[in-house]
């Protein structure tokens, strides 16, 4: 609590819109599909509901990976053999 | 005399220790914002992180024990018996994840203690209280990053006021996603969820590779480009 009052923000709750804004455009630069598009254009709405759908994708395909992954793994000499490889690759 | 030279010595000695003093300053600040700047997207897109986490999720993995073993010592005995596969595999993944985030954001805790202390609620509360008093350094830090506003800022379209009803549903609609983040303040949430973000996105290039790597990738020059490794 103290170090957002050291910030010197007088808001009530000791966030500013500029901090927001700030963190939103952070995000906006991670996103795949906004920065393509012009930045002016987008909003911190528009840029909040690409990133849940963003995040939602990417556990997707976690998931996926995890599925496949363990198919792999579950053949044992496959994955036996396929980490000594990749051991002695590295 | 004597005292003009004595003072100069000293007056040279004082520049020289405030000149290496200004020097380590000089150059423990950029220490400072290097790692502030390393923050979220560059630190995960390390390659060391790459090589971390690989290291790290492919020990995970092989501790699993997801082979028949010979037809399945006993479905009884082992404990982790799991649903299904792959879901052991992805906790795995996000317990290696989290660990790699060396417990510095929010989510990497929530995943950490959520895996390990299932039951012990107490346990959590207390933990709670103390992570969140390293939070309050990190805060500190964080504020001092976030003082350096308008470099590389990409304006976005204006928000109504922080407290708008729909910025607030998407923040919190983000807070559902992201572990941990539940009941945090909005800008907590956003700080987080651009970590998360770009931890995710190491996690799913990492699994990737991984997965070319186990199916049989036909030369090492496949795996070797899905890691990036520019050894060979």
């Amino acid at each position: 609590m103290s170090s957002r009052r050291s910030r010197r923000q007088s808001a009530s709750s000791g966030i500013t819109d500029d901090q927001i804004a700030d963190l939103v455009s952070r995000l906006q630069q991670l996103l795949p599909e906004i920065r393509s598009r012009r930045s002016d254009k987008v909003s911190a709405a528009m840029v909040l509901q690409e990133t849940c759908s963003y995040i939602r994708s990417l556990h997707r395909e976690v998931d996926d990976l995890s599925e496949r992954l363990s198919e792999l793994l579950a053949t044992s000499d496959n994955a036996q053999a396929a980490i000594i490889r990749s051991l002695l690759t590295q | 005399m004597t005292a003009m030279v004595s003072d100069a010595a000293v007056g040279t000695d004082r520049r020289r220790s405030g000149r290496l003093r200004r020097n380590k300053k000089h150059r423990a600040q950029l220490v400072q914002r290097e790692a502030e700047e390393g923050r979220s997207h560059e630190r995960w897109r390390s390659e060391l992180q790459h090589k971390l986490y690989s290291a790290k999720l492919m020990e995970a993995l092989a501790r699993l024990r997801l082979a028949g073993d010979g037809g399945g010592g006993g479905g009884g005995e082992e404990v982790r018996v799991v649903p299904t596969r792959g879901r052991t595999v992805r906790d795995a993944a996000d317990r290696a994840l989290a660990f790699a985030a060396k417990g510095r954001t929010r989510w990497s805790r929530a995943v950490l203690m959520t895996t390990a202390n299932r039951v012990k609620l107490k346990f959590r509360r207390i933990r709670a209280g103390g992570g969140k008093g390293r939070l309050g350094v990190t805060g500190a830090g964080g504020g001092r990053w976030m003082g350096r506003k308008g470099k590389g800022k990409v304006s976005v379209g204006r928000l109504r006021g922080k407290g708008s009803a729909g910025v607030r549903r998407k923040v919190r609609e983000l807070g559902s996603l992201v572990p941990g983040c539940r009941v945090e303040p909005m800008n907590v949430v956003l700080e987080e969820a651009t970590d998360y973000i770009a931890a995710l996105e190491m996690q799913v290039r990492t699994m990737s590779a991984l997965a070319q790597l186990l199916s049989g990738g036909d030369s090492d020059a496949a795996p070797a480009a899905g890691h990036g490794h520019t050894s060979s």
